[in-house]
């Protein structure tokens, strides 16, 4: 399908636009660099703001390939095709997915926003996704999925190849509004340059069947930094199994990686973290605070820290348990009542601070947050 | 009379992790007074007032608390929160993940998204804690800031009882002030009742206290001139000035 010239958020039905508002994304095109909406198994919208045009490019990445001829390099390079059962999946055949190239310098003072919805019963979708930071430049992307709210049951297969060139800075937010019968499996990788930094935020507030991810930063370059941030609301039966793995082999590089989660109503969460130190002066720091609200959640939280080179200097933070009983309490003497406690707790504890995000899109996220926990 | 009665306690009996701290305690707070209460380290004045704020832990075992003339002694905390019994904790909790600044306002009874009127902004200044608003409720706040914010949130809470346990104790002189006089000053506009519990008399240079209260072997024991009652346990003890105002009767809550 050709898709690079459908120019209108018009052509996106309201109420896909309704729902996707939902997910974070903004309606109003003027106020992001570029706009992306693949549904189901097609790209229906694609666009630079026309104040980025020179900036950035942003298409389908199939009418990308037949662009360019180099692209076809990037592909598969960080993420092994063959990996498992949904890498060879998408391998086989896939529906699209974004191209995303911050051009050399470019410097997007709007976030770049993508939208993967699927609204079709027992659809799979399979996508994959490439970003390219070039040389020196800095951007915002923040990216929603979700499934349509009437959608029984679906699957998404994503996979996404991130580059982060020479002094780049990318912060990439992702946003996960699936249904409880959705099986998810996303499989992503980044290569970070000289001097580069990637910061990836997690967000996944709505229930979901099945999400498995353990997305891969292969920090490279000389003093190259990535931060992993997650803020995970496992409700309903929710199954997440949510990881990251950084890979420290550029001299002077460095981790980070901090997560938030709660479990309950039957969730089950396990939260992974890898931090592989392989040159002798990386740092990393991985951190993970877990919430378990009641006796039929579950909760593990499996943090991995490696060495390889003499002066490696990685450590961890873990602590999964109850609220505490004295905060609740405290609380209620100030005349709430214990739900309204409970639910304080758990949107302070799900702190929106945690990703590092610019004013404007911190209240937009701290908005789909607040309204997940206040829901129950 | 001319007062009435705010608070009435019959017969309490409280457990505390199955050992009896409290045993058939009887006495009552006159509304529109502040009474301070004395008592050696461990005598149960946390217990006291935690036992009548309803919080988890402390079990009566027999007796009933009247609070306006209702009986609380089932009720919740946030029930009796919102019938206006609030109390300050002698050591409060971190409450991580929660600004100050939205628990004042949830306080005041306003949502987190609106703002402080000018005069509460007054207020809050005068705490010395506008540069804590954005801060999590009492997380790395010393001891005495912490005293601050609890008086603060009392005062925004708009009680017709404070419970207060040791407002003063590791509070600096200036501190000190401001918060005997906030608290005074709150009594009297608003012709509210307040507990004190204190190991000092330096509070009541601010806070015109109607009576002074001993808590003693379980007991409670209540007088007027409170001054007069700090000076006392200074000079006999806590044992010598119970048993000394028994014998004169002098200052004892008549209906005793
Ligand atoms: N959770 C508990 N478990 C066991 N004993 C307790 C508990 N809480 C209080 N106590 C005991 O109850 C008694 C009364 O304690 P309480 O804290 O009420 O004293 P207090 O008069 O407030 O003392 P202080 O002046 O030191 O603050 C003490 O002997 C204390 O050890
Ligand atoms: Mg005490």
């Amino acid at each position: 399908m050709s898709s690079n010239k459908k120019n209108d958020l018009v052509n996106v039905p309201h109420q896909i636009l309704e729902e996707a508002q939902k997910a974070g994304i903004e309606a109003q095109e003027e106020k992001r660099a570029g706009t992306f909406f693949h549904v189901d198994q097609t790209t229906v919208h694609s666009k630079v703001n026309e104040l980025f045009e020179g900036k950035l490019e942003l298409m389908d990445v199939k009418d990308a390939l037949q662009k360019y001829s180099w692209l076809k390099d990037y592909m598969w390079k960080l993420v092994d095709k063959n990996k498992d059962e949904f890498t060879k999946k998408v391998a086989e055949d896939y529906s699209g997915g974004y191209f995303m190239r911050i051009l050399p310098g470019a410097e997007l003072t709007f976030p770049l926003q993508s939208c993967l919805m699927i609204t079709q019963k027992n659809l799979e979708q399979r996508v994959h996704n490439i970003i390219i930071a070039e040389e020196g430049s800095k951007a915002h992307i923040i990216t929603s999925c979700l499934q349509h709210s009437n959608v029984p049951s679906a699957a998404h297969l994503g996979i996404s190849e991130i580059y982060v060139k020479k002094g780049a800075v990318l912060n990439f937010t992702m946003i996960h509004q699936w249904s409880e019968n959705t099986l998810v499996r996303p499989r992503s990788a980044v290569e970070i340059g000289d001097g580069a930094t990637f910061v990836s935020n997690y967000v996944c507030m709505r229930p979901v069947r099945d999400v498995q991810m353990y997305p891969a930063a292969y920090c490279r370059g000389v003093n190259s930094r990535v931060s992993f941030n997650s803020i995970l609301y496992g409700h309903k039966d929710s199954q997440l199994d949510i990881g990251s793995k950084a890979v420290l082999s550029g001299k002077g590089s460095k981790a980070e990686m901090v997560s938030r989660a709660i479990a309950r109503e039957g969730s089950k969460m396990i939260i992974r973290g890898m931090i592989e130190g392989d040159s002798s002066d990386c740092k990393g720091h991985l951190e993970c605070r877990g919430l378990l609200m009641d006796d039929k959640s579950f909760m593990q939280s499996i943090p991995e820290l490696i060495a390889k080179k003499k002066g490696v200097e990685i450590t961890h933070e873990a602590a999964v348990g109850k609220i505490s009983e004295k905060e609740i309490t405290y609380l209620m003497t100030r005349k709430l009542s214990r739900d309204q406690a409970v639910s304080l707790i758990i949107r302070g504890f799900m702190d929106v601070g945690i990703l590092g995000l610019p004013d404007a899109l911190n209240v937009e996220i701290k908005s789909i947050v607040d309204a997940s926990t206040q829901a129950d | 009379m001319i007062n009435m009665d705010i608070l009435e306690v019959r017969d309490l009996s409280v457990n505390v992790e199955d050992k009896l701290i409290l045993k058939n305690i009887t006495f009552s707070l006159k509304e529109g007074v502040s009474h301070i209460l004395f008592g050696p380290n461990g005598s149960g004045k946390t217990t006291l007032i935690s036992t009548l704020m309803g919080l988890p832990g402390y079990e009566v075992v027999s007796g009933k608390i009247f609070f306006m003339g209702e009986d609380i002694t089932q009720k919740g905390v946030d029930e009796r929160a919102k019938l206006g019994l609030v109390v300050s904790f002698q050591n409060p909790p971190e409450i991580t993940g929660v600004r100050l600044g939205d628990l004042l306002k949830l306080c005041l009874g306003k949502a987190s998204t609106d703002e402080f009127t000018e005069e509460e902004q007054k207020q809050i200044e005068a705490f010395k804690l506008t540069s804590f608003l954005n801060r999590e409720t009492n997380v790395g706040f010393s001891g005495g800031e912490r005293k601050r914010s609890e008086i603060l949130q009392l005062i925004f809470l708009k009680p017709k009882l404070m419970l207060l346990d040791e407002p003063d104790s590791g509070v600096d002189v200036e501190s000190l002030r401001l918060i005997a006089s906030e608290i005074q000053h709150y009594v009297e506009a608003t012709g509210s009742s307040a507990l004190i519990i204190t190991h000092k008399g330096d509070i009541m240079e601010h806070v015109k206290a109607g009576y002074g209260c001993i808590l003693l072997q379980g007991q409670f024991h209540c007088f007027t001139e409170p001054m007069g009652i700090y000076e006392d346990i200074k000079k006999l003890g806590y044992e010598g000035c119970v048993a000394c105002r028994m014998r004169t009767r002098e200052g004892w809550q008549s209906e005793q």
